[in-house]
C-alpha cells in the first residue's frame, strides 16, 4: 500500500511549518535517510528525510505552502511494484491522529485557560505516626547531639550489612566535627569510606550504590558544600523512583551540619531546610534534641527513600536526655510538642528551636502561657500538630534561621491561613535570617540571626500585648 | 575560527581505529598501563546473524519512533541512535549476566540491547501507562530492575557517577559483575567524570567508562569542544587506561569489550574505550543539523555503516541470502509495528498515577 508522508513535528511546541522546498520530485527514487523536502518552522528550517524506500508517487502540498499543519499528508510513498494509479481517493485523506494525540488533548486543555480540577487527583494523605511509648522506668542517659548520632550510626551498621558511611574525613580523621568517632575501628575502611573533596562525584556514587541496593550515608562536611552535588541530590536521589515508575529509587541518607556555625561568614553559614523541603521525593530532617538526633537518624537510614539530614554544628555538643533502648526510633513526619500552653503556638525546628525556648522562659515571666512545637521534620510536613495548636491558641509565630523569601515559616503560614483562617486573631508573624548574605563581624553577624528579643517582641505583637 | 574547525572535523575519522595496526601512542607521563587496541576477531556465522539482527531492530526501532515524534504521538525530547547501533551490540555480546548497563538520554539502543520489550520502551515514548515507567519517565528517563538497565537519566555526565557508584556496590558484595557506563564526547567535558575517574581509580572500581564519541556535542564538533580529542587519553590524570575503537564495526566493539570486562573482572580497576561512532540524525528530532555537511553524513552511511558491514559479510561468504535477510528485516519490522501499534492504543496512565512512586 502508498505510504503517506505527513508534515513532521519537529520540535516539542511546532504545531505548522512552511514547505520551503522540494528536494525530490513526482518519480524520484528515495532510500531512508534520502532528504525529500525542506520545512520552515518558526526557529529553523529543517531537512525531511525519508524514512521508507519507495517512488515519490505524488506531491500533495506544493513548495512555498505556507502554515502546513504538522501531520497533514505532504507526499505519497510508492514501494517497488506500485504506481500512481494505485494511488485512491482514500490515500490522500488526512489521518485523524494528531486530533488524538496525546499532546494535543494537553494542549485543549490549556486553551480553556483553567486545568480542570475533577483532572487532578488529590495527593494521597499518609496518617502521621505517633512516637513510641517509652516504657516506664527507662533510664534516660545525658548525651550529646555528637554522640547520639554516632550512636545511631553505629547500630544501624550493626543492624544491617549494606550500610556504609562515605564523605570527606569520616574514617582516618574521625570526622571533621567528630561525629563519626569511633566508626572506622569497628567497621573498618571497607564500610567507612574516606572520600576525596568531590561533593558532586561522591554524592553521585552514593546514589549510584543505593540504585544497586546498598544503603549509603553521605556525610557532606557541611551541607554548604552540598551546593555542589545538588544535581545528583535532586535530579538522580529525589526523581527516580518517579521517573522509573516506581522500580528503582535511592535509599540513601545525606547528613551534616547546616545553617550557620560561628563566625564562618556567607558561604559557609547557609542554611538549606527550606531548599530541600521545595523537592518532591525526599524527605527533610532537622532535629534539635540529641534524643531526636538518635532516633529519627535510625529512622532516616531505614528509610526506602532520599532523606536529607540537617544537623547544627552548634547543637553538636549540646547534652540532652536520651532514653537507653535498645532500639529508639522515631517516626519521621511527626511533630513532638515540646512544652504545652494556651495563649500562642511558636513553630520551630533545629536550633531555632534555641530561641523559641528561651523566649519562652522570659515570656512565662510575663504571664504568656507559650505552646512549643517541634517540627522535626520539614517534609512530609506534621501540619496537622500545627493546626491543631493554632485552632487552640488563636496565634502563630515561626522562627528558623534560613533567609525569609520562600521560607518554611511562610510555606506554614499559607497552609494555616487556608486551614484555620477563622481560627486566627492576628497576623502570623515568620521569623528568619535576615535578607542578607551572613556578614562576618561578629556584631553584624547577630543581627543577621534571628534574636530571643524578636520572639519575644513577636508573641506580644500577636498577643496584642505591645 | 569556527571554519576552521570544522573542516578539521569533517576528515572522517572513525574506523581507522580498528584496521589499523595498534600502536603505544601513550605519553609515559606516569604508570598508566599502555593497552594494545584489540584486534577484532572475525565472527561465526551466528554471531554475524545475530549482531546484524540486533543491530537492525535497534535501527528500525528508532526509524519508527522518528516517525512517531513527526505525528505527535511522542512528545518532548527525542534522541535517535541511528548510526550508533554496533556500540551497545558490540558490548551487549561481552558482557555476561549481572553485569550493569546506565547510558544517558540517547538511550533506546541500549535498552532493547539488554533485552528490554520494545513495547514496553515505545509504550514509555508515547507516555502510556504500559511504559516502562508507567509514561512518567519518558524517553530520558527508563529503568529496568530485571535487565539491569540503571537508565535513562537526562542531565548530561550524571550517569558517570552513578555508574561509578554501581561499580562501588559490586565491589562492596564482592561480586564479580561490571558497571557498564556509556557518555557521549559531550559528557566526557563534564566535571563530575573525573572526579568518578578519580574514585574509581583509587578504589579499583569494576567500572568500564564507554565514550560514545559520535563527533558531536549536540552541534558542537569534538575539536570545537574539546582540548583533547583523544578521549582514550582522558583518564590519563588518573592512571585510566583506554583505548580508542572502531565503534562502527561490531567485531571491534566485541573483541574492545570482551578485553574491558576482562580487565575490570580481573580486579584491575577502570577502564575507558573510546567507541568512534557516527549518528545520522540530529542531536534530537529538533535539531537542523547545520554544523556539518550532507557529504558527511552521506559517506559515513555509504562507506561505514555498522549494519551494511555485517550485510555485507554474510552475503560474501554466502552465510545469508538477500532473501534471507529480508526476512530478517521482516520479522524486526514487525516486532517495531506491533510495538508502535501497543504504544499508540494503550491508554494514557490513571490520572491517580500522578501522585504515585513519589516516596515508597
Amino acid at each position: 500500500m502508498p505510504t503517506q508522508i505527513l508534515m513532521p513535528a519537529l520540535s516539542p511546541t511546532m504545531e505548522e511549518g512552511n514547505l520551503s522546498k522540494w528536494v525530490k520530485k513526482e518519480g524520484d527514487k528515495v532510500a531512508p535517510g534520502d532528504v525529500i523536502a525542506e520545512i520552515e518552522t518558526d526557529k529553523a528550517t529543517m531537512e525531511v528525510e525519508a524514512v521508507d524506500e519507495g517512488t515519490l508517487g505524488k506531491i500533495l502540498v506544493e513548495e512555498g505552502a505556507q502554515g502546513v499543519r504538522v501531520n497533514t499528508p505532504i507526499a505519497i510513498l510508492l514501494a517497488d511494484g506500485e504506481s500512481a494509479d494505485d494511488l485512491g481517493k482514500d490515500a490522500v485523506t488526512p489521518p485523524p491522529a494528531r486530533a488524538q494525540a496525546p499532546a494535543e488533548v494537553h494542549a485543549d486543555q490549556q486553551a480553556e485557560g483553567f486545568p480542570r480540577p475533577a483532572a487532578t487527583p488529590k495527593a494521597a494523605t499518609q496518617p502521621m505516626p505517633s512516637d513510641p511509648d517509652i516504657p516506664e522506668g527507662t533510664e534516660m542517659v545525658e548525651m550529646t547531639v555528637r554522640e547520639a548520632l554516632r550512636d545511631a550510626m553505629a547500630e544501624e551498621m550493626r543492624r544491617d550489612a549494606d550500610v556504609l558511611i562515605m564523605g570527606e574525613e569520616v574514617a582516618e580523621y574521625q570526622g571533621a566535627y567528630k561525629v563519626t568517632q569511633g566508626l572506622l575501628q569497628e567497621f573498618g575502611a571497607k564500610r567507612v569510606i574516606d572520600t576525596p573533596i568531590t561533593e558532586h562525584g561522591f554524592a553521585g556514587v552514593g546514589i549510584g550504590a543505593a540504585f544497586a541496593g546498598l544503603k549509603p550515608i553521605v556525610e557532606f562536611m557541611t551541607f554548604n558544600f552540598a551546593m555542589q552535588a545538588m544535581d545528583q541530590i535532586v535530579n538522580s536521589a529525589a526523581k527516580t523512583l518517579y521517573m522509573a515508575g516506581g522500580q528503582m529509587g535511592a535509599p540513601i541518607v545525606f547528613r551534616g551540619p547546616n545553617g550557620a556555625a560561628a563566625r564562618v561568614a556567607a558561604q559557609h553559614s547557609q542554611d538549606y531546610a527550606a531548599w530541600y523541603s521545595h523537592i518532591p521525593g525526599l524527605k527533610v530532617v532537622m532535629p534539635y534534641t540529641a534524643a531526636d538526633a538518635k532516633g529519627l537518624l535510625k529512622a532516616a537510614i531505614r528509610d526506602p527513600n532520599p532523606v536529607i539530614f540537617l544537623e547544627n554544628e552548634i547543637l553538636y555538643g549540646q547534652s540532652f536526655q536520651v532514653p537507653k533502648l535498645d532500639d529508639f526510633v522515631l517516626p519521621i513526619g511527626k511533630a513532638r510538642i515540646h512544652k504545652q500552653g494556651r495563649d500562642v503556638t511558636i513553630v520551630s525546628f533545629g536550633i531555632g528551636m534555641t530561641y523559641a525556648i528561651k523566649a519562652e522562659e522570659e515570656l512565662r515571666g510575663m504571664g504568656i502561657d507559650v505552646e512549643i512545637i517541634d517540627l522535626r521534620t520539614i517534609r512530609p510536613m506534621d501540619l496537622d500538630t500545627v493546626v491543631e495548636s493554632v485552632k487552640k491558641t488563636n496565634r502563630l509565630v515561626t522562627i528558623e534561621e534560613g533567609f525569609p523569601q520562600s521560607s518554611v515559616g511562610d510555606h506554614i503560614a499559607s497552609k494555616v491561613m487556608q486551614r484555620a483562617f477563622d481560627y486566627l486573631d492576628a497576623p502570623i508573624i515568620t521569623i528568619a535570617g535576615k535578607d542578607v548574605p551572613m556578614p562576618y563581624a561578629a556584631n553584624l553577624e547577630k543581627l543577621a540571626l534571628p534574636s530571643v528579643v524578636e520572639v519575644v517582641e513577636a508573641v506580644k505583637a500577636v498577643t496584642y500585648r505591645a | 575560527m569556527a571554519r576552521a574547525a570544522t573542516k578539521t572535523s569533517a576528515k572522517p575519522a572513525p574506523a581507522r581505529a580498528g584496521t589499523r595496526p595498534a600502536k603505544k601512542t601513550i605519553p609515559m607521563l606516569n604508570d598508566t598501563p599502555v593497552l594494545d587496541i584489540p584486534k577484532p576477531e572475525e565472527f561465526t556465522k551466528e554471531q554475524e546473524l545475530s549482531s546484524f539482527r540486533e543491530m537492525l531492530l535497534i535501527r528500525r526501532f528508532e526509524e519508527k519512533a522518528g516517525q512517531l515524534y513527526g505525528m505527535g504521538f511522542i512528545g518532548g525530547f527525542c534522541h535517535l541512535y541511528i548510526g550508533q547501533e554496533a556500540v551497545v551490540i558490540g558490548m551487549q555480546m561481552a558482557m555476561k549476566e549481572g553485569d550493569q548497563v546506565i547510558t544517558g538520554y540517547r538511550d533506546h539502543g541500549h535498552m532493547l540491547a539488554t533485552g528490554m520489550d520494545p513495547r514496553g520502551v515505545m509504550a514509555e515514548l508515547t507516555g502510556r501507562r504500559s511504559g516502562y515507567s508507567r509514561g512518567k519517565g519518558g524517553s530520558m528517563h527508563m529503568f529496568s530492575k530485571e535487565k539491569n538497565f540503571f537508565g535513562g537519566h537526562g542531565i548530561v555526565g550524571a550517569q558517570v557517577p552513578l555508574g561509578t557508584g554501581i561499580a562501588l556496590a559490586n565491589r562492596y558484595r564482592g561480586n564479580d559483575s561490571v558497571s557498564l557506563t556509556y557518555f557521549g564526547d559531550g559528557a566526557a567535558n563534564q566535571g563530575q567524570v573525573y572526579e568518578s575517574f578519580n574514585m574509581a581509580s583509587l578504589w579499583k572500581l569494576p567500572v568500564i567508562y564507554i565514550i560514545e564519541n559520535n563527533r558531536y556535542a549536540m552541534g558542537t564538533a569534538v575539536s570545537r569542544s574539546s582540548a583533547e580529542t583523544n578521549f582514550a587519553h582522558r583518564g590519563l590524570s588518573f592512571k585510566i587506561p583506554g583505548v580508542q575503537v572502531d565503534g562502527m564495526d561490531v567485531r571491534a566493539v566485541k573483541a574492545a569489550g570482551d578485553m574491558a570486562v576482562e580487565w575490570c573482572r580481573s580486579g584491575k580497576g577502570p577502564i575507558i574505550l573510546e567507541m568512534q561512532t557516527y549518528r545520522y540524525r540530529g542531536h534530537s528530532m529538533s535539531d537542523p543539523a547545520k554544523y556539518r555537511s550532507k557529504d558527511e553524513v552521506q559517506k559515513m552511511r555509504s562507506e561505514h555503516d555498522p549494519i551494511e558491514q555485517v550485510r555485507k559479510r554474510l552475503l560474501d561468504k554466502k552465510w545469508a541470502s538477500e532473501d534471507d535477510l529480508k526476512a530478517v528485516d521482516k520479522e524486526v519490522r514487525d516486532i517495531v509495528a506491533d510495538a508502535a501499534d501497543f504504544a499508540q492504543s494503550d491508554p494514557e496512565p490513571d490520572p491517580s498515577e500522578l501522585y504515585t512512586d513519589i516516596l515508597i
